[in-house]
């Protein structure tokens, strides 16, 4: 990372990703709590019919130079919707989180 | 996308070369003896358990590739998995492909491809 770029934060993140893909669930941590490796399921259906890929490429086109410049290392989780209710019964993160709101 | 330096028509032309003359490709930080960043080794592992043949590129050992590749194929970050000159995706792609069984079977076939 250069010199003098301060870290992005989570609510940076999020923001931009729904300022591009505006139905945009994101669900975002930072991995290692230095602002350097972030981890994000974006759930979205803005992805139907799309390979992950063109998914990812729409993540990484709403981050745009902050990808470049401020963000070391990010995790993507790219999902539809319907994916993400399928996924829900045995994905070990949404159940930590289901579990949080229960 | 910032473009930061104008394409290098000769680096671009190098890496479409690369990618187009290997059927298994990666493009990573450091070799496959010793991975320089995580997401790079953990694409490397995968490729291993196949125990097929592949190239690696080592972005860190050239500047303009490391910057290259990344507009060859409008994605930010590396490693980069190519399959018959096709990009098929980062590190998260892959390990994804992988958990679901997708990607041993389309390496083989890309292996075996003429």
């Amino acid at each position: 990372m250069p010199d003098g770029v301060p870290p992005i934060s989570t609510d940076e993140i999020q923001s931009h990703i729904v300022e591009a893909l505006p139905d945009a669930q994101v669900h975002i941590r930072d991995y290692t709590g230095g602002g350097d490796h972030y981890e994000a399921i974006v759930v979205s259906s803005a992805f139907d019919g799309k390979n992950a890929v063109a998914r990812h490429r729409l993540v990484y086109g709403a981050l745009q130079d902050a990808m470049v410049e401020r963000i070391h290392a990010l995790t993507l989780k790219t999902m539809t919707p319907q994916e993400f209710e399928a996924d829900a019964q045995n994905s070990g993160l949404v159940n930590i989180e289901t579990n949080k709101a229960s | 996308m910032q473009d930061a330096a104008p394409p290098n028509d000769a680096v671009h032309a190098h890496i479409d070369e690369t990618v187009k003359n290997n059927k298994v490709l990666i493009y990573m930080k450091g070799n496959r003896a010793f991975p320089m960043c995580g997401f790079s080794a953990a694409t490397i592992q995968i490729f291993d358990s196949f125990g097929i043949p592949y190239e690696t590129v080592d972005v860190l050992q050239d500047p303009s590739i490391r910057d290259g590749v990344k507009r060859y194929s409008n994605w930010p970050t590396v490693p980069q998995v190519y399959l018959n000159g096709e990009f098929v995706g980062g590190c998260d792609i892959i390990q994804e492909m992988h958990s679901r069984g997708e990607l041993e079977p389309l390496v083989r076939a890309a292996v075996e491809a003429d």
